[in-house]
């Protein structure tokens, strides 16, 4: 009884939120409901199968893959708003109504919790980097709070065996599922979490390395301990992803770059946990085109704008390889969300930007506008979209923002989603 | 362990040259050397960016520039310039400060008058004490202070007054700590604060030769130009530099002490 009054309030608060263009009600929805009743969440997750995807970058875009994935087998209840703390899952169960699935993305720090409270059969574990330092914990902290989470607990792990800190994770739990899922941001992981030791990585054209885990793709061990690269199941060759059967399947996504096929190859592999042939999924990943904005293409005065989301060191490096060799606008503010120190832009290589036109906007262009100058990159500093559209020919616009510069912009296009 | 020595210059595609040098030993006498002391350790958000804004603004001169990152495992050259120290967490500063003691090659760096840029964990380390894990632990005594804890840690900008014996103009930076600085009879501070809390709400940082320490990150020296040309002049003995087109930096500056109601 009370729970039913609660999931009516969660719904009802949300919808309320919303109406009144307060966002789009996730976060206090959830809260009022749990004000109702304390064990709201574990009441909503009863009788659902509920995966769980967690991680620094790329979490959003996975769960909307898994949940797409996952669709094959019915309804799937799923925090598509990047409400990814307790309240915003609660009110993703609480709208979905029954459904007998349920796929929710999990802020890092909130995973132990969200495990203890959903009774989740699947946990994703995509990647750890540093992400906005004056707020969060250091890296190998969280990856031994994840360790903590995790180790001893009755839930299948579908894991990033290219990054040491998951790796450090996962690692000796008995239902462990790798996933070659890539690593292009090496500097937060150095060094051994569990025994301080450095981690030895494969050198550029090298396969494997001696006492590593041996798989034919990048390769890295621990000097100190016992940690290394597992042997991963799904792997990604070019445009495909490989099963663990050996089957090569082709995916024509959407979204761009190595990332979100390494993002496609986990989601494949959480759906299988629940049975999902790969091949039956493959098809509804290519119809997953945006996420929250993320990726989304929109057409301003002859232009083809196109968003891409960077929130951390990691990020931005992911976004270079996603953008296409065009005139991109680089946007960095530094409120709440996006952490409130800039040195990170020291900690990323603007290089790879050289030889497209740049242009730079945001609260905090003019530490961009150092850091560029100080990378040899060119730019041009503008004062919004619309001045950036203005500045280049009609044809192709790339746009790289940091989160609440992103949303900054979304809101410029009418919460483009 | 040998040291991988790099040549920066303007060319260079930033750090992924100083990560993938072919090991060479430092070869041209007219370069200045910087050294990033125990990145692996001492290495925070941004540190990166002091050293990279000094082979810029060298390079801009025309000064050529061979750095070296050395890795707590690795001896400490004692032939550099320059030489910086970031910021870290407890743990791993605790270990750079009982390397760095027994290495000793900082030490003789700097009595040989060697300029150092330390920042936040690694100026705490150039102290006689400071606190780590609850503990008080001994630094390398290099500058005259002793750091404790705090009753909350400093988050946020900061700015002060620059020790007018310096010449340089307002320091700004960004501060992330929980630790308090109480300067000795030896040092002078760095600056006098007019924004954040520095070493105690009333003074930042702390100098004495060439030995400088400070609590701001930003980096430091992207934010404050002239105090990276006055390390590039104690590291090459001339008077002053070249000027150079300081104009973004400038707005930088005036943005964020604005921000502070300070100009």
């Amino acid at each position: 009884m009370r729970t039913a009054l609660a999931v009516s309030v969660t719904r009802s608060v949300a919808a309320l939120s919303r109406v009144a263009g307060r966002g789009d009600g996730s976060v206090i929805g959830g809260r009022v409901g749990m004000m109702i009743d304390p064990a709201l969440l574990t009441h909503l997750s009863g009788g659902r199968r509920i995966a769980l995807i967690s991680g620094t970058n790329g979490k959003t875009t996975t769960t909307r893959l898994t949940a797409a994935a996952l669709g094959v087998l019915g309804p799937v209840a799923t925090n598509s708003f990047g409400a990814n703390m307790p309240a915003g899952h609660t009110t993703a169960l609480a709208r979905a109504g029954d459904t007998p699935y349920g796929v929710l993305e999990v802020d890092e720090h909130y995973l132990r919790r969200v495990l203890d409270e959903t009774g989740a059969e699947v946990v994703a574990l995509l990647n750890l980097s540093r992400d906005q330092l004056d707020r969060a914990k250091e890296v190998a902290m969280m990856a031994q709070l994840w360790r903590d989470a995790v180790q001893e607990r009755d839930v299948s792990i579908v894991a990033n065996a290219d990054d040491p800190m998951v790796t450090f994770a996962a690692a000796g739990h008995p239902g462990v599922t790798w996933v070659a899922a890539g690593q292009r941001w090496y500097d937060d992981s150095w060094v051994c979490p569990g025994c301080g030791g450095a981690i030895k990585r494969a050198e550029a054209g090298e396969t494997q390395i001696t006492g590593g885990g041996g798989a034919p793709d990048a390769d890295w061990r621990c000097t100190g301990c016992d940690l290394c690269r597992p042997s991963p199941q799904w792997r990604i060759t070019g445009e495909a992803v490989v099963d663990p059967a050996g089957v090569r399947h082709e995916i024509q996504l959407e979204l761009p770059g190595r990332v979100n096929r390494a993002n496609a190859a986990t989601a494949l592999a959480v759906a299988a946990h629940f049975g999902v042939r790969p091949a039956a999924a493959v098809p509804r990943l290519a119809e997953v085109a945006s996420v929250a904005g993320r990726y989304a293409r929109v057409q301003l005065d002859g232009r083809a704008v196109r968003l891409l989301l960077a929130k951390n060191p990691a990020g931005w490096l992911e976004a270079f390889d996603m953008a296409d060799h065009e005139p991109t606008l680089l946007a960095v503010n530094a409120r709440g969300p996006d952490g409130l120190d800039t040195s990170w832009l020291f900690d990323v290589d603007f290089s790879p930007l050289r030889g497209r036109r740049v242009l730079i906007s945001g609260d905090r262009a003019h530490d961009l506008a150092v850091r560029l100058s100080v990378n040899g990159v060119p730019f041009e500093h503008v004062p919004d979209l619309d001045a950036a559209v203005a500045a280049v020919p009609p044809g192709r616009l790339e746009v790289i923002a940091n989160y609440t510069a992103f949303q900054d912009i979304r809101t410029e296009l009418n919460r483009v989603t | 362990v040998s040291l991988n020595w790099a040549s920066l210059d303007r060319n260079s595609p930033d750090w992924a040259t100083l990560d993938r040098a072919a090991p060479h030993r430092p070869s041209r006498e007219s370069a200045v050397r910087i050294a990033w002391v125990y990145p692996d350790l001492l290495s925070t958000y941004g540190d990166r960016g002091n050293l990279l804004v000094l082979a810029h603004r060298a390079a801009l001169r025309g000064l050529p520039v061979e750095a070296v990152e050395v890795r707590s495992d690795q001896p400490v050259p004692v032939d550099a310039d320059i030489y910086l120290l970031g910021g870290g967490e407890d743990g791993p500063q605790a270990l750079a400060a009982r390397r760095l003691a027994a290495d000793g090659g900082l030490a003789s760096a700097v009595n040989r008058g060697a300029a150092v840029f330390a920042v936040c964990a690694g100026y705490q380390v150039l102290g006689r004490s400071f606190f780590a894990k609850g503990q008080k632990c001994g630094g390398l005594g290099l500058l005259d202070l002793e750091s404790d804890r705090g009753p909350s840690r400093a988050v946020g900008e900061l700015a002060g007054e620059i020790d007018e014996r310096l010449g340089l103009p307002t320091l700004t930076g960004f501060e992330n700590h929980g630790g308090r600085t109480h300067l000795g009879r030896d040092v002078r501070p760095l600056a006098t604060v007019s924004a954040g809390v520095g070493n105690d709400g009333l003074c930042e940082g702390a100098w004495r030769g060439s030995v400088l320490g400070t609590y701001s990150h930003g980096p430091a020296l992207s934010r404050n130009p002239a105090l990276a040309d006055l390390l590039l002049c104690w590291a090459t003995g001339r008077p002053a530099l070249d000027p150079i087109d300081d104009a973004w930096p400038e707005r930088l500056r005036t943005e964020r002490l604005r921000a502070l109601h300070l100009v």
